[in-house]
């Protein structure tokens, strides 16, 4: 890994911080990026599945998982962790990351001040690992013109006056966050900016020090020369040294310490971070600026003096053609005001051309010569995917066997009764309509439920009626008024041949019949129905197109097998009323001899 | 912070505390109390359970975080000879300890507030070992010598075995490498015993987030163990894990550190109660050189600055304040300042330095807003004493934070030099020096 990141970097955000991962939107929009470099947010207590974000003029998409190992299943090109939990969680969200295998290459942590038995326990666990730790407590990293860490650079206006929109020469690493940016505008206004930049972190114990991130940009073509700076405390900053005498570093570095300051106070007074306090004279700000300078390091006289030494090392460089001109790149701008648009739509757009159902313009999909059918559509508008032509066909076939039956029906009846009190077919149509839910098609999405509960939980038939029986409810796509074993349901049985001949499997239905098998024995009409082999079989039908449990159990919930009843029945619907409008049928009063009268005087109370 | 030190008493109650599930094998007779004054001695005495202060002789020393109390001097373990202290002993040479103040010989200079009183445990030298552990670079490392007792730091090298320990070893390994470097010179009898007590003093220092644990001497007599002389510091970040098992326990500050002055005490109020963080040392309250300074980092750079051009003796304070404090904390925290700078005129006037890095997110001209409503209250003040303003700050809404300022100062007849992220950084102090040498 010569180079920390790149244009194709993805991370996974930990923590719906939403301002942060806007900035990091705002920038790859800027420089040109294709791909945002956020794949997914990880928000624990988040019920949303995506958050809304500005990409440039207009808004995209960012998933949401509840944990990491959901959102790297969803993304699995995700190598870059954002660990911004408190410091009471970061610590196990860095170790759950890393232990996943062959995913994270760097892990960044944001939290200050997690117990320092805990951070070295996650340094050595990511180094042991292969992982590589900036921080914690730290702002985080940048590669200019590719990928950048949330809040790093500052506001997009700093960030190209400090030109981190796109790689300059200087590889850079810092302790301090406050002074990274300050350090970027310095070699920006002295130099022709960064290649690399790093902020190790303020705390005691950082996952990757100096050196790590030097020996990195010594290998990383991009970066000419090295600008280190440290801080009072601590004795990173001789293994640099040491690394400059063994020629394992050769890049011209430029370092300076601070907290210079340290040595006029004996104790008591705390210089800056936690990790700054000079235990020994070797680790005063001085010591180690002198022992660097005796390196061939390039240390300046103060803070102050930093600039020009930046300047004069660029210059050398420069002039002797180590560094070249750099060609300035075409950057977008962000608009001013940007709107946040109330209305999301992922399944069709009429903005182009013509107009497309799930990408598929509608003339590829509409007449008979496509080969396409109304269950195509239904698969492209409904699930957003092109299914195979058995799912088409069983979808077609689903549809056509609910499209009616008969006037009796409460939903029919309804639609007929408001058709003669004189109202149109979309009136009529609704109240229909209206009565469909738990007692009217609802056997559909309650068999499909239990019935999946039921295999899911590997519940013998007999233990899924018993648990039926606790729960009070009769089992949903069981019996029939008149249908029995040996006078069966016809359009069952046509379902059933459809799926023996066709689906790759029926699992949840092989399930099921043997449940039937033990219903029928106690009562010789308790046979699997017509909405439950529906419901049963959208399941089978589902697993066998690589649907998750989880995406099939939420298709339960939201109602899509419902779904298909609504559809085939409006079918039927639609007929009754057009049939009244046809017949011209009066206004329907109910006979009073039909009702039962049984009205006491109020009492007064 | 991080690590901080805990009174030895408070380092002693940890150990009786969590005494059974560690020290295995070995019982401790934990007779401790910590008095701040002689009649609190004597009121304790007569309480139920501590019958011991009247009935044994007894050792005095204060417990106040400093060592070295046998060369400075400053424990009673002797009237006439070792182990004859009585209790009205004790209360006399608390009561002669805090008639006047203290130096000791590192130089810390204050007065004893706290002491620690115990009985005194007869025993002889090769009963004595020392034991401590600590954390250097990565690993843990325990050393244990078969001396204890002041002498063990007069020839460390030879008397003292150190053990390293990753922070990844496991158990059986750990004991392993304890066991394989007790000191040889530990007698076979209580070699055993020694090793026992190391490798659970080593889990117990490790479990309990200590960033440093010493015990000199610790006395071993078959199985009572005496800790006579402990020195502690915990990681306090480990505070949220540790609130059972540490109870409520007292960080407090060094000896002879100047207790903090009624408005650094303020500032450190304000801090703990805000999500941002100001933070205020006042190291010269006669200096002429005030700092307020935006982030940690730069904070520093500007103290290292003033200290190389100006000289330390000019340089009044050092602090900070970042993480986004709200308008009514930035100027709480100025008018501190500007209250403090004002106290002591200087015939060569006063610099004050508004200084700052780019932001990252801070809106500039919201933070200058509070600076500028306390400018408004003190301009009389500041102009008293000559005061000179130079300001450099740069991030989000750094030109009307700029603008705003200057027109505040030149309105209120301030002297004003303002400056943006084209002037480096620390740059403000050399132009306010070299401005006063014209």
């Amino acid at each position: 890994m010569s180079r920390l990141f790149t244009r194709d970097t993805q991370a996974i955000f930990w923590n719906n911080n939403k301002n942060a991962i806007q900035r990091m939107l705002d920038y790859d929009y800027v420089i040109n990026r294709e791909t945002p470099s956020v794949a997914a947010i990880v928000a624990p207590t988040s019920s949303a599945k995506f958050e809304k974000f500005f990409w440039g003029p207009d808004e995209i998409m960012i998933d949401v998982f509840r944990s990491t190992k959901e959102a790297v299943e969803a993304h699995p090109n995700a190598d870059v962790l954002l660990n911004f939990a408190s410091f009471r969680t970061a610590y196990d969200v860095t170790m759950e990351a890393i232990a996943i295998p062959n995913q994270f290459r760097v892990v960044m942590v944001t939290a200050e001040g997690i117990p320092e038995r805990l951070a070295r326990t996650m340094n050595q666990a990511a180094r042991d690992a292969g992982v590589t730790v900036i921080g914690p407590a730290t702002v985080g990293a940048i590669a200019p013109g590719a990928f950048k860490i949330a809040n790093i650079g500052g506001t997009i206006e700093n960030i190209i006056k400090s030109k981190l929109h796109r790689a300059g020469s200087a590889g850079l690493v810092t302790r301090s966050g406050g002074l990274f940016n300050e350090l970027c505008n310095i070699i920006a206004l002295n130099a022709d900016g960064i290649a690399e930049g790093v902020a190790i972190g303020g705390d005691r114990f950082v996952g990757s020090v100096f050196i790590d991130n030097m020996l990195r940009m010594e290998s990383n073509p991009d970066v000419k020369y090295m600008i280190l700076l440290g801080e009072v405390g601590g004795t990173e900053e001789y293994k640099v040294i040491e690394a400059v005498k063994s020629g394992k570093i050769t890049k011209p570095v430029i370092a300076w310490c601070i907290g210079t300051i340290a040595k006029h106070f004996s104790s008591g007074v705390q210089f800056g971070h936690a990790g700054a306090s000079a235990n020994a004279e070797r680790e005063t700000a001085a010591a180690k600026n002198q022992a660097m300078r005796e390196a061939g390091i390039h240390v300046p006289e103060s803070f102050n003096d930093l600039p020009r030494v930046i300047n004069e090392v660029y210059t050398k460089l420069y002039d002797e053609g180590v560094i070249l001109e750099i060609e300035e790149p075409e950057i977008r701008t962000i608009p001013k005001i940007r709107r946040p648009k109330n209305f999301i739509c992922t399944i069709s757009d009429d903005r182009g051309e013509e107009a497309t159902y799930a990408g598929y313009p509608i003339s590829s999909v509409a007449t008979p010569d496509t080969g396409k059918t109304i269950g195509d559509v239904v698969s492209l508008l409904w699930f957003k995917k092109v299914y195979p032509r058995w799912a088409v066909d069983f979808i077609e076939t689903v549809i056509k066997t609910v499209a009616d039956h008969g006037p009796a029906v409460s939903g029919a009846h309804n639609a007929k009764v408001t058709a003669r009190a004189g109202k149109s077919v979309v009136e009529s149509l609704v109240t229909g309509l209206l009565t469909i839910g738990p007692r009217f098609g609802g056997a559909i999405d309650g068999a499909a439920k239990y019935f999946k509960y039921a295999h899911d939980n590997d519940m013998t038939p007999a233990e899924f009626l018993a648990y039926m029986k606790k729960e009070g409810i009769p089992i949903p796509g069981i019996g029939h008024r008149i249908k029995s074993l040996r006078n069966p349901d016809l359009r069952v049985e046509g379902l059933k041949k459809f799926a023996a001949e066709h689906f790759p499997e029926t699992p949840l239905l092989d399930y099921a019949l043997t449940v039937e098998q033990l219903t029928t024995s106690k009562k010789d009409n308790l046979i699997l129905n017509v909405d439950g082999t529906i419901g049963i079989l959208m399941v089978d039908m589902w697993r066998s197109l690589g649907y998750h449990e989880e995406e099939i159990d939420e298709f339960i919930e939201s109602g899509t097998l419902n779904a298909f009843f609504i559809l085939g029945r409006t079918i039927g619907f639609i007929g009754h009323v057009l049939d009244e409008k046809r017949l011209a049928m009066p206004m329907y009063r109910h006979p009073w001899d039909d009702i039962l009268y049984d009205v006491q005087k109020a009492e007064e109370l | 912070m991080a690590q901080r030190a805990i009174r030895e008493y408070d380092g002693k109650q940890l150990f009786a505390k969590h005494w059974n599930e560690y020290f295995d094998g070995f019982h401790y007779p934990f007779k401790s109390v910590l008095v701040t004054s002689a009649d609190e001695l004597r009121q304790k005495a007569k309480e139920h359970g501590f019958e011991w202060l009247n009935q044994e002789p007894l050792v005095v020393k204060p417990d106040m975080l400093f060592g070295k109390r046998g060369k400075n001097d400053l424990v009673l373990f002797k009237v006439n000879k070792p182990g004859d202290v009585t209790l009205e002993d004790a209360a006399k040479w608390i009561e002669e300890k805090q008639s006047h103040d203290v130096t000791l010989l590192s130089g810390q200079h204050g007065h004893l507030t706290h002491f620690i009183v115990e009985p005194f445990t007869p025993h002889t030298q090769d009963q004595e070992y020392y034991i401590a552990a600590t954390t250097v670079g990565e690993d843990d490392v325990l050393y244990m010598s078969a001396e204890g007792g002041m002498e063990v730091e007069e020839g460390w090298d030879e008397k003292v075995n150190e053990v390293r320990i990753p922070i990844n070893m496991n158990e059986a390994d750990i004991e392993k490498a304890i066991r394989a470097n007790v000191p040889a010179d530990i007698p076979a009898e209580n070699r055993e015993a020694f090793i026992s007590f190391a490798i659970q003093f080593f889990k117990f220092f490790r479990d309990m987030h200590f960033a440093y644990l010493e015990i000199n001497p610790l006395v071993l007599i078959g199985t009572d163990a005496h800790i006579l002389d402990l020195v502690a510091r915990l990681d306090d970040t480990a505070a949220f894990l540790m609130k059972d098992k540490w109870g409520d326990i007292e960080f407090p500050t060094a000896f002879g550190m100047e207790e903090q002055s009624p408005e650094e005490k303020a500032i450190a109020e304000a801090d703990s109660k805000s999500g941002a963080s100001l933070k205020l040392t006042i190291l010269n309250p006669q200096g002429r050189i005030w700092t307020m300074v935006a982030g940690g980092g730069a904070s520093v750079v500007y103290a290292d600055t003033i200290a190389d051009l100006a000289g330390v003796k000019d340089l009044a304070n050092y602090g900070e304040y970042s993480g986004g404090p709200t308008t009514g904390e930035t100027e709480f925290y100025a008018e501190t300042i500007f209250d403090l700078m004002t106290r002591y005129p200087d015939p060569r006037g006063k610099i004050l330095i508004i200084g700052g890095a780019i932001a990252n997110f801070t809106d500039v001209a919201k933070t200058f807003t509070g600076i500028i409503n306390a400018l408004e209250k003190w301009a009389p003040k500041l102009k008293e004493n000559n005061t000179k303003i130079y300001v450099r700050r740069g991030g989000p809404n750094y030109e009307k934070g700029l603008q705003d300022m200057k027109e505040a100062a030149e309105r209120l007849g301030l002297e004003i030099h303002v400056y943006g992220p084209e002037t480096h950084v620390t740059d403000i102090v050399r132009m306010a020096l070299e401005d006063e040498k014209k």
